[in-house]
């Protein structure tokens, strides 16, 4: 990565309280107006870094660049990262204006360019007309958008926002994640997103780590994330996955010969030479990759035989359970609805059918 | 009759000996409390029944006896400067206690605590031979020092339950937006806590101004008004002086007393959902 590349530069940072490592050092490197996500359950470290990012939590080794400064010696109000709040922390002493205008105290302007600036904010996160209510008159959503404004209003370098969209119902919170994006868009502020929202994580982020037990567990983008998990842990934590144990036979020209458990012997392209003969690996498969055909196809493509054994039929698609010999799950498969007559319904239950995916569907992971 | 048992739920259902006892039991509490403005207007030195006339005497006597009126003065101005005093290490300590971790809070806790169950007496005691060893002449200062010392665990325990309730999440947004710790004290909590500050400085006026003990042991020669009291209520031609003020002091501390019990509890607000 190049020198413009690294806006926000995290080194080797590390939290402990007492023998717990809450993050392990960790390294990731943020581009300049870039929406980046920490994705991971609780307990994973995500809001520890990003409270060490504003400067409330101080790491026990390594050090934080922003825009080139180390901020080990910066205290939090002197950073250029501005923070939404998990609860939106609205003063509640303060109107929807004092709270918004807040941070502009230092900042030596006249009373009527504060005014202008609030009520820009205010435009900007759809509150016209909402100054003089006072926080406990607000809705969740409304004292989010409250929050955003109070902290975008300092013009920060990099926002920080911890799970600002948890505690907001599932379709209020489907409208501020692409509300937020565009946000972002529109000011072109570096984001720095905290979720154990994987869905809301994959619809925002530019790039997205996903984090356990203090260590990053994958960095890349979304697509990225979905098509190519490096690991087991990363590819179950994005979407829905199959997993089945595997034995490494033969690798050659860029193609593993696996065996493969309930599936037998198939051919799986790799990239890089982490896999070696004789390694034990996991093979994953998407469930949407998997194609259900009434009999064994021909065309040479990796398949296997199964019988249905749930069908659940969720309108746009379908789910499928389909138990396979050899195997303790059974696989599960996703296909788009299609006309009425040539979907499996739950009449098929039973019924012997025929797998098949494309050969690069299958991927291999580390075990 | 009715063969249905009594539609009132039990919990509900009136307790006849309960409310007996209640009634004699704020009688023995309160009664003896409400005898002394009683005979604060009664014209005769001594309680005895019939009454021999009513007068209001002793409250125009009260007026010009300047002993007395310097008296209350000495304790309001050592309440005044006790309750802000105490009130304002009480903030610092209840903020630390609550925002902080450090090494020894809770044995650090315990010993400012310790005032609340030791008793006063010993305290005082305590605090004269001290002082007098380290050669502190006793004055209205040292009655309002050990008035804090007796004060500042009241004012924690009042104000802790206010920072529990103010989340410190505030304090924190008000940093990442620009202010320092001073500012944000000023900014953010202290508006916070201030029905907490506003009783605490209240209760410690109470608690001083009713303070016998420290003010006896460590008063020198000016009295504070319990003190006073003490020293009057040995000759019965003063004694009906010394009710009348009382009575105007009772009415005065109750009246206090409710203002403080009103901002000690930390009001929980409804949330209007738009």
């Amino acid at each position: 990565m190049n020198a413009k590349d690294t806006f926000i530069q995290i080194q080797n940072i590390s939290k402990y309280y007492g023998s717990v490592n809450a993050v392990d050092k960790v390294n990731i490197n943020i581009k300049s107006g870039e929406f980046f996500s920490l994705l991971g359950a609780s307990g994973s470290g995500k809001t520890t870094l990003l409270r060490m990012l504003a400067g409330f939590e101080t790491p026990n080794e390594g050090e934080i660049y922003i825009d080139g400064v180390a901020m080990s010696e910066t205290a939090p109000h002197h950073r250029p990262t501005n923070m939404v709040f998990q609860n939106y922390a609205i003063f509640p002493h303060l109107n929807v204006i004092n709270n918004i205008a807040y941070g502009l105290r230092k900042d030596k302007l006249t009373k009527d360019a504060k005014i202008k600036l609030v009520d820009e904010a205010l435009e900007m996160v759809q509150l016209p007309g909402f100054g003089k209510r006072k926080p406990d008159e607000l809705s969740g959503g409304q004292r989010q958008r409250v929050a955003l404004a109070r902290a975008l209003i300092k013009r920060p370098k990099v926002l920080l926002l911890d799970e600002p969209l948890g505690a907001l119902d599932a379709k209020l919170r489907e409208e501020m994640q692409l509300e937020l994006r565009s946000l972002q868009e529109s000011v072109g502020i570096t984001f720095i997103f905290v979720t154990h929202d994987q869905e809301e994580a994959m619809t925002m982020s530019d790039r997205i780590a996903i984090m356990s037990d203090g260590k990053i567990l994958q960095l890349a983008t979304p697509k990225e994330l979905y098509h190519c998990p490096t690991s087991v842990e990363s590819a179950d934590f994005i979407g829905q996955m199959n997993f089945m144990k595997a034995t490494v036979i033969d690798v050659k020209d860029g193609k593993a010969q696996v065996d493969a458990e309930g599936i037998g012997l198939v051919s799986v392209p790799v990239k890089g030479d982490f896999v070696h003969t004789g390694d034990k690996v996991t093979g994953a498969i998407r469930p949407e990759k998997i194609q259900i055909l009434e009999e064994k196809s021909t065309d040479g493509n990796p398949g296997v035989e199964g019988i249905i054994k749930t069908v659940a039929y969720l309108g746009n698609r379908n789910h499928y359970y389909i138990s396979v010999e050899g195997l303790d799950k059974p696989l599960a498969v996703a296909e788009q609805e299609g006309s009425i007559e040539d979907t499996w319904d739950t009449t098929d239950r039973g019924s012997r059918v025929w797998l098949t995916w494309e050969e690069d569907a299958l991927i291999l992971l580390k075990k | 009759m009715s063969v249905f048992k009594s539609t009132i739920p039990y919990i509900q259902r009136p307790n006849r000996p309960l409310h007996a006892y209640a009634i004699v039991f704020l009688l023995v509490l309160y009664l003896p409390v409400l005898v002394l403005p009683l005979f604060s207007f009664v014209d005769s030195f001594y309680f005895s029944f019939p009454i021999p006339g009513w007068t209001l005497n002793w409250y125009k006597e009260m007026l010009s006896n300047e002993p007395m009126h310097a008296a209350l003065l000495n304790s309001i101005r050592v309440g005044l400067a006790t309750s802000v005093f105490a009130t304002i290490l009480g903030i610092m300590g209840a903020k630390a206690v609550t925002r902080y971790q450090f090494p020894g809070k809770k044995p650090i806790v315990f010993i400012i605590m310790l005032p609340l169950v030791i008793p006063v007496i010993v305290v005082a005691i305590s605090l004269l031979v001290m002082l007098s060893r380290m050669g502190v002449p006793l004055t209205l200062y040292t009655v309002g020092l050990g008035h804090a010392l007796f004060c500042v665990p009241f004012s924690m325990a009042t104000l802790i339950p206010r920072f529990h309730g103010s989340n410190k999440s505030m304090e924190e947004a008000s940093m990442d937006l620009g202010e320092n710790a001073w500012m944000t004290f000023w900014r953010v909590t202290l508006p916070m806590i201030i029905p907490g500050v506003l009783a605490s400085i209240l209760l410690c006026f109470t608690i001083s101004f009713d303070e016998f003990y420290l003010a006896f042991f460590l008063g020198g020669t000016d009295p504070t008004f319990p003190v006073f009291v003490y020293g009057q209520v040995r000759f019965p031609q003063r004694l009906p002086n010394v009710l009348a003020m009382s009575s105007a002091i009772l009415v005065g501390s109750i009246v206090l007393v409710y203002i403080a019990m009103i901002l000690r509890k930390p009001t929980v607000k409804k949330q209007k959902i738009n």
